[in-house]
């Protein structure tokens, strides 16, 4: 097999979640380090032999005897894992306790729970982020930097900032811990950004960053296989992850332009996604609550449902958008809805909505609000305004590839 | 055909994985074309670092194999090539030059 990067980063998650119940949260560096030097041995032994048939075994026996002669080394000088105590202190059991946590079922459990101690709700939600991208998705600083438009010292800072964080905990989360549902949401919101950074790409060259999406998830996709955390929520998240991904092959074109969902080859959606999607999406609909996930994803299965654009259900969009407006009010929500508005009732009632969108700072930022205008003014008839708006959007652009397709944008409006 | 040693001496660790991965990928690449020519006997092994050097029938016992880390003898395979030439030639793709590091190509002696 071809070991790939995503073996690497994979792995990475892997060995410091586990490594982590067995030094503890308060030698995390440690952790990393011995996950940085398995990565480093193996590619020097693989570069000759070749890649072993499973890699994932060859490095996980690294890590296990890294790890157990760092604690024959440290038994006397440092105290190490807080959880497996004393199974430490005995040559009798070392080998089998290290073994046991470097297994896949308690490595699952590991993944799970350092998840969750990411999420700690004292830390910010891009502190939160961050540690999830460098601790369980084996990212390096500089990847996080690039993936968020940042400076490498400021994304150091935010890591080093979380991991104290950690350290004062000293162990993973505990499922069993009574905060357990307010922390799941906090996943949620965690990896719901995630997700939408890789897929809106507000920062960066490329538009749609997937290998983000791909992380999110692939962790999403670990809180469904645990009881205690699959709850509807979970799964509307996930329908609404799917759903979107879809999408992805046909929202670039080959020049790595964006392209509106209208204008989409809606042959390109991929259909083995969306299937998914729904199934997840059903799966949601159980108990009381109704979560933004929820609305979130019913969006994206009325877009994912429509073999063309004109035979959208905008009745129906305009419906969950004044929804969403109640679950989480927002002026990117309330955008939206305005256009949905315009789909169904024209443009005048798009600008009208526009228009009624109370002001803040952000939205005066946001290019889509200039651009939802422009669209608007252009279906409405008005060019000269259309194009003054499509210049106002290209302006606030955030990355260069969001500049050119509303530069596009407000040629094509001249003709 | 006749047999040499690659002695893959010095060469920076790599400072990422994915830049170790991209290493690793070239060698994979290098030795497979190598191996897929039929010019590999033996495709050798990885050596630590570390090491002693032994003297005098044992009377002195040094730290590391050399004094210059630079080098280092980092691991060994065994081609078959025509001559030294042509081994010293095949070597030539090598993808520790990328690196700082050298070849030495040296024939096994014949008996």
């Amino acid at each position: 097999m071809e070991p790939g990067e995503h073996l690497f980063r994979r792995e990475s998650g892997r060995i410091v979640a586990a490594l982590s119940r067995i030094f503890g949260l308060d030698n995390l560096t440690l952790a990393e380090d011995v996950a940085q030097d398995v990565f480093c041995r193996a590619l020097e032994v693989w570069k000759l032999r070749g890649v072993p048939e499973n890699p994932s075994a060859w490095l996980m026996k690294a890590a296990r005897n890294r790890a157990v002669d760092l604690l024959r080394r440290q038994r006397r000088t440092r105290h190490l894992m807080p959880e497996l105590g004393q199974l430490f202190e005995s040559e009798w059991t070392l080998v089998p306790t290290v073994t046991e946590a470097l297994s896949a079922e308690a490595i699952k459990d590991d993944q799970l729970r350092m998840m969750f101690s990411c999420c700690d709700p004292n830390l910010s939600e891009d502190v939160q982020v961050a540690l999830i991208l460098r601790l369980l998705c084996g990212f390096t600083v500089d990847e996080i930097a690039n993936a968020f438009l940042s400076k490498h010292a400021a994304i150091e800072k935010r890591i080093e900032r979380g991991k104290k964080a950690l350290a004062a905990s000293k162990r993973l989360f505990d499922m069993a811990d009574a905060e357990l549902s307010a922390r799941l949401s906090a996943v949620h919101r965690a990896l719901y950004l995630l997700f939408n950074e890789g897929y809106h790409g507000s920062s960066g060259q490329r538009v749609v960053r997937s290998e983000l999406c791909r992380e999110a998830m692939r962790l999403a996709s670990t809180l469904l296989e645990n009881p205690l955390v699959c709850a509807p929520e979970t799964y509307a998240l996930c329908a609404m992850m799917w759903l979107h991904a879809a999408r992805l092959r046909a929202r670039v074109d080959g020049y790595g332009d964006l392209i509106p969902l209208a204008d989409q080859d809606r042959s390109l959606w991929d259909r083995a996604l969306i299937a998914k999607g729904e199934d997840l999406l059903e799966r949601s609909a159980d108990g009381a609550e109704l979560s933004e996930y929820h609305v979130e994803a019913a969006i994206a299965s009325i877009h994912s449902n429509a073999p063309r654009v004109e035979e959208t259900d905008w009745t129906r969009l305009v419906w969950l958008y004044d929804m969403l407006m109640q679950i989480r009010p927002s002026p990117v929500i309330a955008l939206n809805r305005a256009i949905a508005i315009a789909h169904l009732n024209g443009p005048e009632s798009g600008l009208e909505a526009i228009r009624a969108i109370p002001h803040d700072d952000r939205l005066d930022q946001y290019p889509f609000f200039p651009a939802a205008l422009a669209e608007l003014e252009l279906r409405a008839g008005k060019i000269d305004a259309a194009r003054e708006h499509f210049r106002a959007a290209a302006a606030l652009a955030r990355n260069t590839k969001e500049r050119r397709f509303l530069e596009l944008r407000a040629e094509a409006a001249a003709h | 055909m006749s047999e040499f040693v690659y002695l893959y001496r010095g060469g920076r660790r790599p400072e990422s994985p994915a830049e170790g991965e991209q290493v690793m990928q070239k060698w994979v690449a290098w030795l497979g074309d190598l191996a897929a020519k039929g010019h590999i006997k033996d495709q050798g092994q990885p050596l630590e670092d570390e090491g002693k050097v032994v003297r005098a029938k044992g009377r002195t016992i040094t730290d590391g194999p050399y004094p210059e880390s630079k080098d280092i003898v980092g691991g060994y395979t065994i081609v078959e090539a025509k001559d030294l030439a042509h081994a010293a030639q095949l070597a030539g793709g090598c993808p520790i030059f990328d690196h700082d590091g050298l070849v030495e190509v040296r024939p096994v002696m014949k008996m």
